[in-house]
């Protein structure tokens, strides 16, 4: 077998072309991939229940008004909302997956946001719970409801500082206040120092209250200038509203590493397969199966050979592409053992995919074009988010994922990655099986070969 | 039971007995039985679909038979020249020969590579891309592979079907000159009268049925006995074996 690695090599070297296409279509189709990551789809699905009594949703800061109801409505535009009764439903919806995500106000939310801004005590919050099986998903839930989170925290800021910036200016230049159904005047700090100001220059330079009025002038002074820095430090109200995120199932992929995942995936695939298929269909266009398989080596042995080589190949390229991904994104270093398990029996599973294909193709550029087309759409399926889909669709499009590596491959390596659940164990196992299934499978296409 | 391959006072090189491959309902092989010795030249003729090649791949080891066996004498494979050349094109002549010296795991891989490459005339192109050669030189490549662990038999496919008139006259020059060292030489082809000038004995196949074996005037004859369908027309065929032999298997309903 050895001797096959060698010359398996050998062509390969006498191949720039091929080998540099092998290497560099699957980093730029995995960077377009990492690219189109960072732009969400349409409207995640959010189970939303809102405890807020009808006709309580309006908060009154002076005689400005907030309907949080208007905002609530434009939460609707951002998500696709399943209303639910309770919060046990709510977690209930996520954890079967019929919501990315669950949204929880809570009933007094409207008065603990009104406590908070004129008393400064309060803590209004609002659960957001999370589905962690899919970082994708998590992600675009997790932006459709902080944006809206953060208009109604806008609107309230803005409320506030508007009734500050009013009660500001009255103190300052003076004004009038309702007061019992009466108007006061307001005298304000401006007014207050010109009347001490002139009531000092008219008295005699050594009149015993000049020390006194003075200091109140100086301390108008300051006053005046210190609340004229007021307003923008107002301005920079922060956030009166605190979102809980809960995540269901421990931690989770982050985005950038998911990204990072799949581009790597994306690269592993391509190399393996295409490799692996082409590599065997060489042997079947070449004439050469049935003189190596006279005695010089079993079929078995030569599928062995061709999916180890590519295997290699591609858990090699994807290493230095995944040494390269970690100077950009966080990906943990202290799990690399984890990274070069994970990459081999990923290539080994997509060498096996490949070796089928080879197996069923009598020439090499008919096993490219049929690795290309057979690893696309199962690359796309396994990467569908759940909530794209109903639930017929859905079912067959994990039962697509299920029967091709991408997907254990991809959950293996956003584990070995970042530790993120699902767990390694079983995507591993899983990668095992369909190697051997896949390698089974190609053995059997074999028989067509003499 | 199985055969012996000592028939009297000689050894065969290789014997077969009631050999049949069926592919599914189909059969390409049906009951055939024979023995070859040293230093014959035995062609396989027989119209396209007779089974030339599945026997060939079977004797060669390349494929099992469905039923029957073959007993070859001896622990050495024999050597295969399949009709299209078995080669890496993007190997050059000499990586091709090492390759499999080392895979057949010949003592002295580096000697046998020499001595074939000798053997052929292909010295000055030792290095070049095998994908560059011509195909007569190709096909001496392909030969040259097969013959690279000494083997007893070499079994050759339609060996100068892609081959000009004067490299297949360089072939068959090479072919006895191997039969005289004592190698059994088996080759199928289409061309009659090729089998007739250099084989020593023929076996005729027709739907993968043995129909005859014997030496090439004893095929003359077979096709010339007088037959009533044949008429007035038999006397212009005589002399001419190739249209006497379609007429034998016509007469046989092949």
């Amino acid at each position: 077998m050895r001797w096959l690695f060698v010359k398996d090599l050998q062509i390969l070297k006498r191949s720039p072309l091929l080998v540099g296409l092998l290497i560099v279509y699957p980093i730029v189709i995995a960077l377009m991939i990492g690219f189109a990551l960072s732009s969400p789809p349409g409207k995640p699905k959010v189970a939303l229940l809102n405890e807020v009594p009808t006709g309580h949703g309006q908060l009154s800061f002076g005689n400005q008004k907030i309907n949080v109801a208007k905002y609530a409505s434009q939460l609707y535009q951002s998500i696709d909302a399943i209303n639910v009764n309770s919060r046990a439903e709510a977690i209930s919806k996520v954890q079967s997956g019929q919501a990315a995500a669950a949204l929880i106000i809570p009933a007094d939310i409207v008065s603990q946001i009104n406590s908070l801004v004129t008393q400064g005590a309060g803590n209004p919050t609002v659960d957001l719970i999370l589905n962690t099986k899919d970082p994708l998903e998590r992600q675009f839930a997790d932006q459709a409801i902080s944006s809206r989170v953060a208009q109604v925290e806008q609107a309230v800021s803005k409320q506030v500082l508007r009734v500050a910036v009013t009660d500001l200016q009255e103190t300052l230049n003076g004004g009038t206040l309702k007061f019992l159904g009466q108007t006061v005047p307001l005298l304000g700090l401006k007014n207050s120092r010109a009347i001490v100001q002139g009531t000092i220059a008219s008295l005699p330079k050594n009149s015993p209250l000049l020390p006194a009025l003075r200091q109140v002038v100086n301390f108008a002074t300051l006053a005046i200038d210190g609340l004229g820095f007021a307003t923008p430090v107002l301005s920079s109200i922060g956030s009166p509203l605190t979102v809980n995120t809960i995540n269901l199932a421990g931690k989770t992929t982050p985005t950038d590493s998911y990204a990072a995942s799949i581009a790597v995936i994306v690269s592993l695939m391509f190399v393996g397969v295409l490799l692996a298929a082409a590599l065997l269909a060489l042997e079947r266009s070449e004439h050469t199966y049935s003189r190596l398989v006279r005695g010089l080596i079993s079929p078995s042995g030569l599928l062995s050979e061709k999916i180890a080589l590519s295997a290699s190949a591609a858990a090699a390229v994807t290493l230095v592409m995944s040494a390269l991904v970690s100077l950009f994104v966080h990906l943990e270093w202290a799990r690399f053992p984890l990274w070069v398990v994970t990459l081999a029996l990923g290539g080994l599973a997509f060498a096996a995919l490949g070796v089928a294909i080879g197996g069923v193709a009598r020439e090499v550029s008919v096993a490219a074009l049929l690795a290309f087309l057979i690893s696309l759409p199962v690359a796309f399926v396994a990467l569908v988010p759940g909530d794209a889909v109903s639930g017929t669709l859905r079912s067959v499009l994990d039962a697509v994922a299920f029967v091709f590596p991408f997907k254990a491959a991809l959950q293996a390596v956003s584990n070995a990655f970042s530790g993120a659940a699902p767990g390694i164990g079983w995507p591993l196992v899983h990668l095992a099986v369909l190697t051997l299934v896949f390698g089974a499978l190609a053995r059997l296409a074999m028989r067509r070969f003499a | 039971m199985s055969i012996d391959i000592n028939t009297g006072e000689r050894t065969a090189t290789v014997a077969a007995r009631a050999l049949t491959k069926r592919y599914g309902a189909r059969i390409a092989l049906d009951r055939i039985s024979f023995a070859l010795y040293p230093g014959e030249v035995v062609a396989i003729i027989g119209p396209n679909g007779a089974g030339k090649t599945t026997l060939l791949s079977i004797l060669a080891g390349a494929l099992e038979p469905t039923e029957g066996e073959v007993a070859r004498a001896g622990d050495k494979r024999f050597g295969w020249v399949p009709q299209e050349p078995a080669l890496y094109s993007k190997l050059s002549v000499a990586e091709n020969l090492r390759l499999f010296a080392r895979l057949e795991r010949l003592a002295d891989p580096e000697q046998a590579v020499a001595r074939m490459l000798g053997q052929t005339g292909l010295e000055d192109r030792a290095g070049e891309e095998v994908g560059r050669l011509s195909g007569g030189n190709q096909q001496r490549v392909n030969i040259a592979l097969g013959l690279l662990s000494e083997p007893p038999a070499l079994l050759l496919d339609e060996p100068s079907a892609s081959l000009d008139p004067r490299q297949r006259e360089r072939l068959w020059e090479f072919i006895s000159a191997l039969a005289g060292h004592g190698t059994t030489v088996v080759f199928s082809t289409h061309n009659v009268a090729e089998a007739e000038r250099y084989a020593t004995r023929v076996l005729v196949l027709g739907d993968g049925e043995l129909l005859f074996a014997g030496t090439p005037a004893e095929l003359e004859r077979a096709v010339s006995e007088p037959d009533a369908a044949a008429g007035a027309v038999r006397d212009q065929l005589v002399g001419d074996l190739e249209t006497a032999f379609v007429r034998f298997l016509h007469e046989r309903g092949h």
